[in-house]
C-alpha cells in the first residue's frame, strides 16, 4: 500500500513538474507509436477492405489464417525478426536502423499491420452483403463501393484503430530489443518501466505505468468522441 | 418419479466429480509439496543466473536440505529492493557498498564473503581509442572520454552499473548522459554487449558473461582486463558477490532455512565447485571462491 | 419509336442451367414494362443484367441504339438505377442517404434536387432523422428518392412494394407513374402482384422459368392471353 500511495504522489510529482527526461519519453512513445500506426492504417485499411469485398480472393483459404495469425504475433518475435534484419549481418543492415526509432517504427507497424487488416477485414464482412450491389446499382465504381462500405463499417473500423493503438503503445518487448532503451534516443514509457522495475525503483515504476494509462486513455477519449460525433448526420 | 430422481442425482454427480477431482489436484500442487519441501527464495543478480552456475550448484543443496529454491534473477537494485520489502529470504548480489548499507539500514543480518569474479573493458576490434592493453580501467575509460568513441552503459543500476560509476570517478569524471557517445541503455549485460556488438561501442562488462556470449560477439574483443582473470592488472575490476540472509522481522522470512544456505554456499566442498565451474567449457574459471572458510581451508 | 433495350438471342447461364433464356425482347423507350412470374422464374436476374451489373453469358444487349459488349462504361451504368424489394439504407441520416447518388455521380449536392425529391415522397419532415430508425414503407421511399435523384433514363424496379401497406404502394405507384409521365423514364417493374402490373404497365410479361411466355399490352395480356400459362396465372392459379 505504500508503495502504490508513493507511485500515484510520485505520478502527479513527475507531471507537475513536467520532468525533462519524463517529457523527452513522452513525446518519443507518442511519436514512434503515431507514426507506426499511421503507417499500419494507410496500409492496413485498404488492404483489409479489399480483402473482406472480394469475394472470389484466389488464396483466400491461406490468406486469411495468415492474417489472423499475424493478429497474435508474439510482439518478441516480431522485434527478434525486426532485429535480425535491421543488424549489421542483416539484409537491411545498410540502413542503419538498429537502436533508432525508424527501427522502433518498423517493429511496431509490422505489430499493428495484421491487427487493422483482420479487424478492417471483419468489419467490413459484417455490413449487409446487399450494400455493394445496390451502391453500384446507383452507379458507383468499385473504389466508391469500399469507400461506403468502410464507412458503414466505422465503428468496426475505429476499433481496429483503437486495437492498434492499444497494442502497440504498451508494447514492449520488441521496442526494447530494437530499440535498446537508450536514454535520450530510444527509451519509451514501456521501456523505462521494466528499466525502473529492475532498478527496485518501483514507485517511479508504477508512475510512469499511471501516466502510460493516462495517455492511452486520453488517446481513445478522443478516439470515441470522434466515434460518437460520426454517429448519425 | 424414482427413475427421475436418479437421473436427476446422477446429473448432479457428474457435475460435481470432475469439479472435486480438479480442486483435489489443485489443493496436491499447492499444498502437497510444502509438507514435504521448504521453499527458499534467493533473490539474485542476472550474472549468476545466466552463467549456469546456480543450476549448477542448487540441485545439490535442493537434496541435501529437502527443500526447493525459488530463484529470481533481476539486476542488484530490484534484488535489493525485494530483500527490503521481506520479499525474498536471502539475497546474493555484487554490489559492496550498498550490500554493507543493507545491512547498517537493518534489511539484512550479516553479510558474507561468496566468490568473486572480474570485469573487463571490451570494444570494437578497430579500437579507435587505442586502449588495448591498457592496465588500468580507469585510464582506459579517459582515453575513450578524449577520442570520443561511443561507450554503451548498463545504465540499470545494477551492480556492474555501480562499478562502471566507480571507474569513471576513478577517472575523475561523471558519467555525463548529454553527451552524444555516451549510451545509457538500462539493459542488462546480454543486451549491452549485443549494442555493443552492432554498434561498434566500448562497454564494461563481467567476464563470465562475455565467455558466455563470446560467439555471437564477433566485433567485439578485451581490451583491459587480459585473456583470464589473472592476467587483470586492475584490482578495481574485481568484482566480489556477498550473501545475505533477510532480517526476519520482516515477517514471512524462513530465517533458518536461509542461515542454512548461507553455510552451505560458503562451505569449502561448495566453492571448490564454484572454482571448477566454467573450467570445461572456457578452459577457465567464471567464479573465484573468496569465503572465510576457503581463504582459512 | 425508338428502343431503349434490344435483346438478342439472350442467356445467362451457370454451367448447363439457363437462368435467363430470351431469343429477342425490345423494351421501348419511355414505356413501362411489368415482368410477372413465379419466383425463380429469372425476373430479378434480368433486372440484374439490364442495369449492367453482370454481363450475359451469351447473346447480345443493345441499350440506347449502342451494342454492350462485356462491361457497360460507367457513364452508361450510371443512366440506369434499380430499387429492390429490401433497400440497404446507409447508417446515415434519410437526407445522406437521398444525397448519396449524386454524390456517387460526382454531381452538386448543394442543389435543392434532394429537398425536391424529401417533400415529393413524405419525407421532409424525416430529412434529418437516422435512416435505420425508418418503418419499412418509409426506407422504400427513401430508396425510390435516391434512385431518382440522379434522374435516371431507366427505372428498374425489383418487387418495390412487395412488403408495403396499401398506403405506401399507392404513394409510390404515383411517383413512379408521374416520372414516366414528366421525364418519359423507362420503367421496368418486376412484381408478384399481377394487379400491379395491370395499374401501371403499359405492357406485361410473363416470366417462367428463364423464358418469356407471353408479351403483350396490359390490356391484351389480361383480357386476351394467347397462352394457357398466361390464362393460368391471370386467373391466379400457382405455375411451377
Amino acid at each position: 500500500m505504500e508503495t502504490l500511495g508513493r507511485a500515484f504522489a510520485d505520478a502527479l510529482g513527475l507531471l507537475w513538474g513536467m520532468d525533462a527526461a519524463l517529457v523527452e519519453t513522452v513525446v518519443l512513445t507518442l511519436q514512434v507509436t503515431l507514426v507506426a500506426l499511421v503507417i499500419a492504417l494507410v496500409l492496413g485499411i485498404p488492404i483489409g477492405a479489399a480483402v473482406g469485398l472480394t469475394r472470389h480472393l484466389p488464396g483466400r483459404w491461406l490468406i486469411v489464417p495468415l492474417i489472423y495469425t499475424g493478429m497474435g504475433l508474439p510482439p518478441v518475435t516480431v522485434g527478434l525478426f525486426t532485429y535480425l534484419v535491421l543488424s549489421n549481418q542483416g539484409p537491411l543492415g545498410g540502413l542503419g536502423w538498429l537502436f533508432t526509432p525508424a527501427g522502433m517504427i518498423v517493429a511496431q507497424t509490422i505489430i499493428a499491420f495484421p491487427l487493422v487488416v483482420g479487424l478492417t477485414m471483419a468489419a467490413v464482412q459484417g455490413v449487409d452483403p446487399n450494400l455493394p450491389v445496390q451502391m453500384l446499382s446507383l452507379g458507383a465504381t468499385r473504389r466508391q463501393v469500399a469507400t461506403v462500405t468502410l464507412l458503414e463499417a466505422r465503428v468496426g473500423v475505429t476499433a481496429a484503430v483503437v486495437a492498434a493503438y492499444g497494442a502497440i503503445i504498451s508494447e514492449v518487448g520488441a521496442v526494447m530489443l530494437v530499440g535498446g532503451n537508450i536514454e535520450g534516443e530510444t527509451r519509451v514509457l514501456t521501456t523505462a518501466i521494466v528499466l525502473e522495475t529492475r532498478k527496485g525503483n518501483f514507485a517511479l515504476a508504477l508512475a510512469l505505468g499511471i501516466i502510460l494509462l493516462a495517455l492511452a486513455f486520453l488517446t481513445n477519449f478522443a478516439f470515441h468522441r470522434l466515434q460518437v460525433h460520426q454517429g448519425v448526420r | 418419479m424414482l427413475s427421475h430422481h436418479n437421473a436427476y442425482q446422477d446429473t448432479m454427480r457428474a457435475r460435481i466429480i470432475p469439479f472435486v477431482v480438479i480442486m483435489l489436484l489443485a489443493a496436491s500442487c499447492a499444498g502437497g509439496n510444502s509438507d514435504e519441501a521448504r521453499v527458499l527464495r534467493l533473490a539474485t543478480t542476472t550474472s549468476t543466473n545466466d552463467s549456469g552456475l546456480l543450476d549448477a550448484l542448487l540441485p545439490a543443496f535442493e537434496a541435501e536440505h529437502n527443500a526447493r529454491v525459488d530463484v529470481v534473477a533481476v539486476g542488484t537494485g530490484q534484488a535489493i529492493a525485494l530483500g527490503e520489502a521481506g520479499d525474498t529470504d536471502v539475497i546474493l548480489v555484487h554490489a559492496r557498498a550498498r550490500e554493507d548499507a543493507f545491512v547498517a539500514e537493518g534489511h539484512g543480518t550479516a553479510r558474507s564473503d561468496v566468490m568473486y569474479n572480474d570485469f573487463i573493458i571490451v570494444g570494437p576490434t578497430v579500437d579507435p581509442a587505442s586502449v588495448t592493453g591498457v592496465s588500468l580501467a580507469s585510464d582506459a575509460l579517459a582515453a575513450i572520454a578524449t577520442t570520443e568513441a561511443t561507450f554503451a552503459s548498463r545504465g540499470d543500476d545494477s551492480g556492474t552499473h555501480s562499478k562502471e560509476r566507480s571507474l569513471w570517478g576513478a577517472a575523475g569524471m561523471i558519467s555525463d548522459r548529454d553527451t552524444d557517445w555516451y549510451k545509457s541503455l538500462g539493459q542488462g549485460m546480454g543486451s549491452t554487449l549485443n549494442y555493443a556488438n552492432e554498434v561498434g561501442a566500448y562497454t564494461l562488462t563481467d567476464r563470465g558473461t562475455f565467455l558466455a556470449q563470446g560467439e555471437s560477439l564477433t566485433g567485439l574483443r578485451v581490451m583491459v582486463g587480459g585473456a583470464s582473470i589473472d592476467e587483470n592488472t586492475d584490482p578495481m575490476l574485481l568484482n566480489p558477490y556477498g550473501v545475505l540472509p533477510v532480517n526476519p522481522d520482516k515477517g514471512g522470512i524462513d530465517a533458518e532455512l536461509a542461515e542454512v544456505f548461507v553455510e552451505w554456499l560458503t562451505s569449502v566442498t561448495i566453492q571448490e565447485q564454484i572454482e571448477a565451474f566454467g573450467v570445461d567449457s572456457f578452459g577457465q574459471s567464471l567464479f573465484y571462491p573468496d569465503s572465510a572458510a576457503w581463504r582459512s581451508r | 419509336m425508338t428502343a431503349a433495350y434490344a435483346l438478342a438471342d439472350f442467356r445467362h447461364c451457370y454451367g448447363d442451367r439457363c437462368v435467363v433464356d430470351i431469343p429477342t425482347l425490345e423494351i421501348r423507350d419511355g414505356e413501362i414494362l411489368g415482368l410477372v412470374g413465379p419466383s425463380g422464374a429469372g425476373k430479378s436476374t434480368l433486372l440484374r443484367l439490364l442495369n449492367f451489373l453482370e454481363a450475359p453469358t451469351h447473346g447480345r444487349i443493345t441499350y440506347a441504339g449502342e451494342e454492350i459488349d462485356g462491361d457497360a462504361s460507367l457513364a452508361t451504368r450510371r443512366t440506369i438505377t434499380t430499387v429492390f424489394q429490401r433497400p440497404m439504407l446507409l447508417r446515415r441520416s434519410v437526407a445522406a442517404n437521398v444525397r448519396i447518388g449524386r454524390k456517387l455521380h460526382g454531381l452538386d449536392t448543394n442543389d435543392n434536387n434532394t429537398e425536391r425529391w424529401l417533400e415529393k415522397l413524405g419525407l421532409t419532415d424525416l430529412a434529418d432523422a437516422p435512416a435505420r430508425t425508418l418503418s419499412a414503407g418509409e426506407a422504400q421511399r427513401v430508396a425510390l428518392a435516391r434512385a431518382l435523384v440522379v434522374e435516371p433514363s431507366v427505372l428498374l424496379l425489383d418487387e418495390p412494394t412487395g412488403n408495403l401497406d396499401p398506403y405506401n404502394v399507392g404513394l409510390l405507384e404515383d411517383i413512379v407513374r408521374s416520372e414516366n409521365a414528366e421525364r418519359r423514364t423507362t420503367i421496368v417493374v418486376v412484381t408478384h402482384d399481377v394487379f400491379q402490373a395491370r395499374r401501371l404497365a403499359d405492357r406485361t410479361g410473363l416470366m417462367v422459368s428463364g423464358r418469356m411466355v407471353e408479351l403483350a399490352e396490359t390490356e391484351a395480356f389480361f383480357s386476351d392471353p394467347q397462352q394457357p400459362q398466361t390464362a393460368a396465372f391471370v386467373r391466379g392459379d400457382l405455375l411451377i
